[in-house]
């Protein structure tokens, strides 16, 4: 006993020794810590996006991110007022698209700026490899944000747990991963900046902090479209602040500098223009800058009057004129037309289905879908119970922060259902709430260990003279069931968060790490067999077709048709004018002679149509092709969708409807298909995406030949012939 | 075409007169390979002196339509019996422009470096490749056709001297001969056409023929080839090549189907080509395979001691007339090229594309040096055009030289050594480590910088005196706390002595130890008045100052009870009293003693947190 008392003593005596050698006070050794820790979750952060590098190659993903190359690319090549300036004529033929007015410019310059400095600092980098980068990078930076933003709504080690949980959260890293070089890559970063800025701004009501939120908003303006979020939750935070008492001048200098001037550098970015002050989705932000002026006036003349009577006879004299001049110039405007009134995609984002009813070109896409608990789940993990824990700590600690934090999480938690891809607005919010939780609870459990260890542990150095009894007494003297439950629960909080870590690990490495543009699948004999059509057809596109061939596809394809094939296309991922979609739509459902029409009349050289009839890839054309009919059909009501249905089914075998079999889409997916086999034991003209024996085998091309088919039948491409001699 | 040949031939047969001197080709040996896309002529010529004065020149002669074609012309003294002969006496040849001579004709003079003697008899072998010289008829194909070519050149060798005995002899791939010119005497051995011999032409005599066959053969050219190699004295040789590729055959027409090339690629097909073989270097690394929208998946590389190999697949065949771009690059370990001669180094390696059977149009070669590098020459065995430029790549300051080298119409023949000179300092090695060492250090320095300097810009607004003051607060509850520990560290020395008082007896030894402990404890007390005062008096310390009150008041405490305590013991061992009574008498103590303890150190960790 006395010798194990010894030893306890000398390890206790070495500790205390080692920490005095370096000399460092209890807070120095604390800011090493947290340092240490953030630097090391900065760097995971960054790595644990690097999967798709690892498993595939240094490439960009997607559809939209190929867009944004390309023109980033053109920035870097022709410089910014080019950039600024350029007329695309290489899509929406024969429209043309004007790029610079059209594109929020903030990722593109973001790159081109990482490229110049890189290149300036003497790196030799490929403007790809900073494309391919910039996401991650981002995500990084988020980190650092987060730990600030966290310390501001709670405290340093909320900061920390925050930062640690949204470094690898799926529900981010699914947009930012390497090689996803798309606006939301650098938006999440100006939007929790922005955020962060602002719940500073009024937390110390300091100029500074506002006029610094602003630029973080004039930042976010620039990279998404995702800024019509701030803007109005922004102004329903400062009204539930004003209504729940909590008016102050911090919050009068914040929102005010905040809003005019981020209005104003908003105004500089084109694509935006004036909607700040004409469109109806920022109505809101301008409503409640007024409110804050009569909340000003009255405060003044609460300060002013010391009757109350009086006041109160004011305030609702000012309140009924405030609101009644409110709703007259809202009414003005808008019947005028001054007010532009609500967009599609904002009331599609208020009700669920509004775009099924009337949209279909957003309820096509399908990260626009509402969003299943599953994926929730998947994107979320442990977070989705840690949210509701986060919640109740911070109602129990409410502060001007904390409702912010609360307001944000609430509202991107509905958006998230509502829309698929909203799941990433909403995850920083989850991960800072459900920091705070982790934080508090473990926070406060170690509290306790930290209490009792010490009693016990000065027990047992006293131990030597005899006093074992006392130090028995001590320990007897706190509760033992608590300190072992606190341990459990310590025990359980690490294993839980280590789950979490392994979930991460794995849904980045498994589901979002793909290109999309890469097809891997396994092997019959668990070999890893890679499908690089898409590639092969925009190659050859690229090379042996003439400059100016014109290729007509469905709009998915657009931007890689541009960005990789570098030929021009009629409609792409842009989706800017729905009438010309229709015509395409139109044109692949029509049968083979008014299609070619149509064809002639937008000067089409070749048609590029996806097929997974030989693969068993499913998201094809043919699967497609019913968005197809439905937008073709919104805007020219000759194409009926009943006609490609039988009794509201969708087939494409011998029992499918007659204008299906014989429409353009379906020859140019299945043409020769018939004769081929593709399955051991199936008939020849096995679709293996459906599972069918296909219905027409015989099909034959009149207007069109077949140009090119990538090895595994996934991209077809054919040529339109010339009209023929009339002699 | 063809009629332009009889033109030629006319022509030439009115200038067959004018001889230019009294050579004899008493034997003239031709052999056409034509189983590739490059078209290699053979020839063997047994020249013969028949005039007075002695020859030194020697006269090639090719029409036209294959000068222009011309890309590889050697030729070598064949002196021994046509056994073992050092074929590497290559004879000098260069281009002449020769008046009164058909201006159809090009010639080439090979120059005799001994001369030729009256009399003399001597062997040449001349080796003329020539690129694009077969000409697909029909230019266009379906893909079910099948690919022929037309060649067309004379039975009769082109020369402007008489030829005694002549005989040629054509190769042809192994397949399908759509048609051939009939002379006389010509016989036909499977693959092989063979003509002649004719004897006793004159000069300058042509008989035109045409052989129209199928060839399936890789028709691949490179309308462009950028090597650039790149040396890093580091201990590497990259070497990046960036393609421009096309079909060079009869160009396809009409329907690609998938679905027959897939079936019977052999028949659908069987002029599109899908593979290509470079042949790197031994221990070649880094070996990749890409294109502009990234990497292509079809490769294989196997590598052995003598060579490696890497087959390539382009994204797609290659029908006739498609094209398709590409780039491999490999990295090759420095000492297997890099030598050393007269106090300069030099690069030795090969010229061409490591793919066989491509022709290259335009082959341009760039040597790119390491930063730093002087007196840049370059020694090959050919014509060059050269110049210089220079590239900036990772941490240049400068930009490293890069010496171009520019040949077009370049066949696997090209495929030879060649020698870049240059000088090169090894300390210029280390500035790029320094700069990257540099760049981190002045980083640093400039955190450090910025964490010590002071730079607000008001000395004397609120907040910076408020800083201020709550740092010289800090500092002044640092140093109390640092004396606390000096007496908690006191205190352990007193206990220790105690313990060694029980174990030894030795009352002396103790009393000692409580000497020098009572003056440092003084010493102690009389360096915290003035941090105490400072601490009441200065304002942010007003939250802190009665933690640190107490804190002072509890050590004070502490301290008195523990002398009690020593003294006590102290006396008991001067009574002799037994351990047992010493005991009872310290335990009430020790236990307040310990409170008192504990409490210090919860004061000491309450102040450190804040």
């Amino acid at each position: 006993m006395v010798v194990g008392n010894a030893e306890s003593m000398k390890s206790d005596l070495l500790s205390s020794l080692s920490i005095r050698w370096i000399k460092l006070k209890t807070k120095q050794q604390e800011v090493l810590i947290r340092v240490s820790i953030l630097c090391l979750v900065y760097i995971l952060a960054f790595i644990s996006r690097l999967f798709s590098v690892l498993r595939y190659e240094s490439m960009i993903h997607e559809f939209d991110p190929y867009f944004n190359y390309r023109t980033t690319l053109f920035l870097t090549q022709k410089g910014f007022y080019e950039f600024w300036n350029w007329f695309d004529s290489e899509s929406w033929y024969p429209l043309g698209r004007i790029i610079g007015g059209t594109l929020y410019p903030g990722l593109m310059v973001t790159a081109a700026l990482l490229y110049w400095s890189l290149r300036f600092l003497r790196f030799a980098v490929h403007i790809r490899e900073v494309c391919v980068l910039t996401a991650p990078f981002f995500a990084s930076n988020t980190t650092l944000v987060a730990y600030f933003f966290g310390k501001e709504i709670w405290d340093s080690g909320a900061g920390l747990v925050a930062a640690a949980l949204i470094a690898i959260c799926p529900g981010y890293i699914s947009r930012s991963v390497a090689g996803s070089y798309d606006n939301e890559g650098v938006a999440i970063f100006a939007l929790l900046l922005t955020f962060y800025l602002f719940v500073r701004a009024v937390n110390t009501g300091s100029l500074a902090w506002a006029l610094a939120s602003a630029f973080g908003y004039f930042y976010m303006v620039s990279a998404w479209g995702g800024y019509v979020f701030i803007i109005n939750l922004i102004p329903l935070y400062v009204l539930v602040l004003l209504l729940t008492g909590r008016y102050s001048m911090r919050l009068y200098v914040a929102y005010n500098s905040m809003y005019v001037l981020g209005m104003l550098l908003a105004m500089q970015i084109r694509f935006v223009g004036f909607q700040h002050v004409q469109s109806g989705e920022h109505m809101a932000a301008m409503g409640v800058f007024f409110l804050m002026q009569v909340f000003y006036l009255l405060d003044w003349v609460k300060h002013l009057l010391s009757d109350t009577k009086l006041f109160q006879a004011f305030l609702r004299v000012t309140v009924t004129c405030a609101v009644g001049v409110g709703v007259i110039a809202l009414g003005v405007g808008t019947a005028s037309g001054y007010i532009s009134p609500w967009t599609g995609r904002f009331y599609s984002l208020l009700d669920p289905t509004y775009a099924k009813d009337h949209i279909p070109i957003i309820a096509s896409v399908s990260e626009h879908q509402p969003t299943a608990w599953s994926s929730f789940m998947f994107d979320f993990h442990i977070l989705l119970f840690l949210f509701p824990a986060g919640l109740y700590f911070c109602f129990k600690r409410l502060s001007d922060a904390t409702i912010f934090i609360v307001m944000y999480g609430l509202t991107s938690m509905y958006f998230a259902g509502v829309m698929v891809r909203l799941i990433l607005v909403a995850t920083p919010a989850v991960c800072l709430i459900s920091a705070i939780a982790v934080s508090a609870t473990i926070k406060n459990l170690t509290y306790l260990l930290r209490t009792k260890r010490k009693v016990s542990q000065t027990g047992s150095t006293e131990g030597i003279n005899g006093a074992k009894a006392s130090s028995k007494a001590l320990l007897d003297r706190s509760q033992p069931f608590q300190k072992n439950s606190a341990i459990a629960l310590l025990f359980g909080a690490f294993y839980l968060l280590s789950k979490y870590a392994t979930h991460c690990n794995w849904v980045t490495s498994e589901a979002y790490s793909s290109p999309s543009i890469v097809l891997a699948a396994r092997g019959a004999h668990g070999d890893r067999v890679i499908f690089d059509d898409y590639r092969e057809a925009y190659f050859w596109l690229r090379q042996n077709t003439p400059q100016d061939a014109k290729v007509m596809s469905w709009w998915d394809y657009g931007y890689q048709i541009t960005a990789m094939g570098n030929r021009t296309v009629i409609v792409d991922n842009n989706t800017w004018n729905n009438t010309h979609i229709a015509t395409v739509g139109r044109a692949m459902s029509s049968y083979e002679d008014e299609a070619y029409e149509i064809m002639r009349s937008l000067d089409v050289d070749y048609v590029l149509v996806v097929f997974g009839g030989v693969t068993g890839y499913s998201s094809d054309d043919i699967n497609k092709f019913l968005w197809m009919v439905r937008i073709g059909g919104g805007v020219f009501p000759v194409i009926k969708e009943p006609h490609y249905l039988v009794n509201g089914e969708y087939r494409v075998d011998k029992g499918a409807s007659p204008k299906m079999l014989n429409c353009l889409m379906y020859k140019l997916s299945y043409y020769r298909f018939g004769e081929l086999m593709t399955e051991y034991g199936k008939p020849p003209g096995y679709d293996r995406a459906r599972g069918v024996e296909i219905g027409n085998k015989d099909v034959k091309l009149e207007y069109l030949e077949e140009a090119f088919t990538t090895s595994n039948w996934i991209v077809r491409i054919y040529k339109v012939k010339p009209p023929n001699n009339r002699w | 075409m063809g009629f332009r040949f009889y033109l030629l031939a006319i022509l030439i047969s009115l200038l067959s007169t004018s001889v230019l001197s009294d050579l004899i080709l008493s034997k003239v040996d031709r052999r056409i390979d034509l189983t590739s896309q490059i078209v290699r002529i053979t020839t063997a010529i047994k020249v013969e002196n028949t005039g007075s004065e002695p020859v030194s020149e020697f006269l090639l002669a090719f029409p036209e339509h294959q000068a222009k074609n011309l890309a590889y012309l050697t030729s070598a003294a064949n002196e021994g019996k046509g056994k073992v002969k050092d074929s590497t006496s290559s004879l000098p040849i260069e281009a002449v422009d020769l008046n009164g001579m058909p201006p159809a004709l090009s010639f080439y003079s090979v120059s005799l470096p001994k001369g030729l003697a009256k009399g003399e008899i001597l062997t040449l072998d001349v080796l003329a490749v020539f690129t694009h010289l077969l000409r697909p008829f029909p230019e266009k194909i379906t893909q079910a056709d099948i690919q022929l070519m037309l060649f067309e050149d004379s039975a009769h060798y082109l020369s402007p001297y008489e030829v005694k005995v002549q005989s040629l002899s054509v190769k042809l791939p192994d397949a399908r001969i759509e048609f051939y010119t009939k002379v006389d005497n010509t016989k036909i051995h499977g693959s092989e056409i063979k003509y002649g011999p004719y004897e006793d032409l004159p000069s300058f005599s042509y008989l035109p023929i045409g052989i129209h066959f199928e060839s399936n053969q890789p028709f691949a050219v490179a309308s462009e080839l950028v090597r650039e190699i790149e040396i890093s004295h580091w201990g590497n040789v990259m070497v990046t090549e960036h393609y421009k590729l096309i079909h060079g055959g009869a160009q396809s027409k009409g329907e690609f189907s998938r679905l027959d090339y897939q079936a019977r690629p052999n028949i659908r097909g069987a002029s599109a080509f899908r593979r290509l073989v470079a042949k790197l270097p031994p221990r070649a690394h880094s070996v990749y395979y890409r294109d502009e929208i990234g990497n292509i998946s079809t490769s294989n590389l196997w590598s052995d001691s003598k060579k490696t190999e890497l087959v390539i697949e382009p994204r797609y065949p290659m029908f006739g007339g498609w094209r398709t771009a590409f780039t491999i690059g490999y990295g090759l370990p420095l000492q297997d090229f890099m030598f050393e001669s007269e106090g300069k180094r030099f690069l030795n390696i090969s010229f061409g594309s490591p793919i066989n059977d491509v022709v290259i149009d335009n082959l341009i070669v760039k040597v790119v040096l390491p930063e730093g590098s002087t007196d840049i020459s370059v020694s090959a065995p050919f014509l060059l055009k050269q110049r210089q430029e220079t590239k900036i790549s990772h941490l240049d300051l400068v930009g490293r030289p890069v010496h171009v080298l520019e040949k077009t119409n370049v066949v696997p023949e090209h495929n030879q050594y060649f020698q870049v000179y240059y000088k090169f300092n090894k300390l210029s090695m280390l500035r790029e480590p320094l700069m990257l060492i540099s760049g981190f250090f002045f980083l640093f320095v400039a955190c450090i910088v910025y964490t010590h300097a002071d730079l607000t810009i008001s000395k004397s607004s609120a907040s910076y005196l408020a800083k201020q003051q709550w740092d010289e607060v800090q500092t002044a509850i640092e140093q109390v706390q640092n004396i606390i520990h000096r007496c908690l560290a006191v205190h352990d020395k007193l206990e220790a002595s105690l313990r060694d008082l029980s174990r030894t007896g030795d009352v002396q030894a103790c009393k000692a130890a409580r000497k020098s402990a009572d003056v440092l404890l003084k010493e102690v007390s009389k360096e915290l008045k003035p941090l105490l005062s400072f601490l009441q008096s200065s304002l942010p310390a007003a939250q802190i100052y009665p933690k640190v009150e107490e804190l002072v008041a509890k050590e004070k405490e502490l301290q008195a009870r523990l002398m009690v305590k020593h003294s006590t013991v102290v006396d008991c061992y001067e009574k002799k009293s037994g351990g047992r009574d010493v005991e009872k008498k310290v335990a009430p103590q020790q236990l307040k003693l310990t409170a008192l303890r504990q409490e210090v150190d919860d004061l000491l960790d309450f102040i450190d947190e804040i």
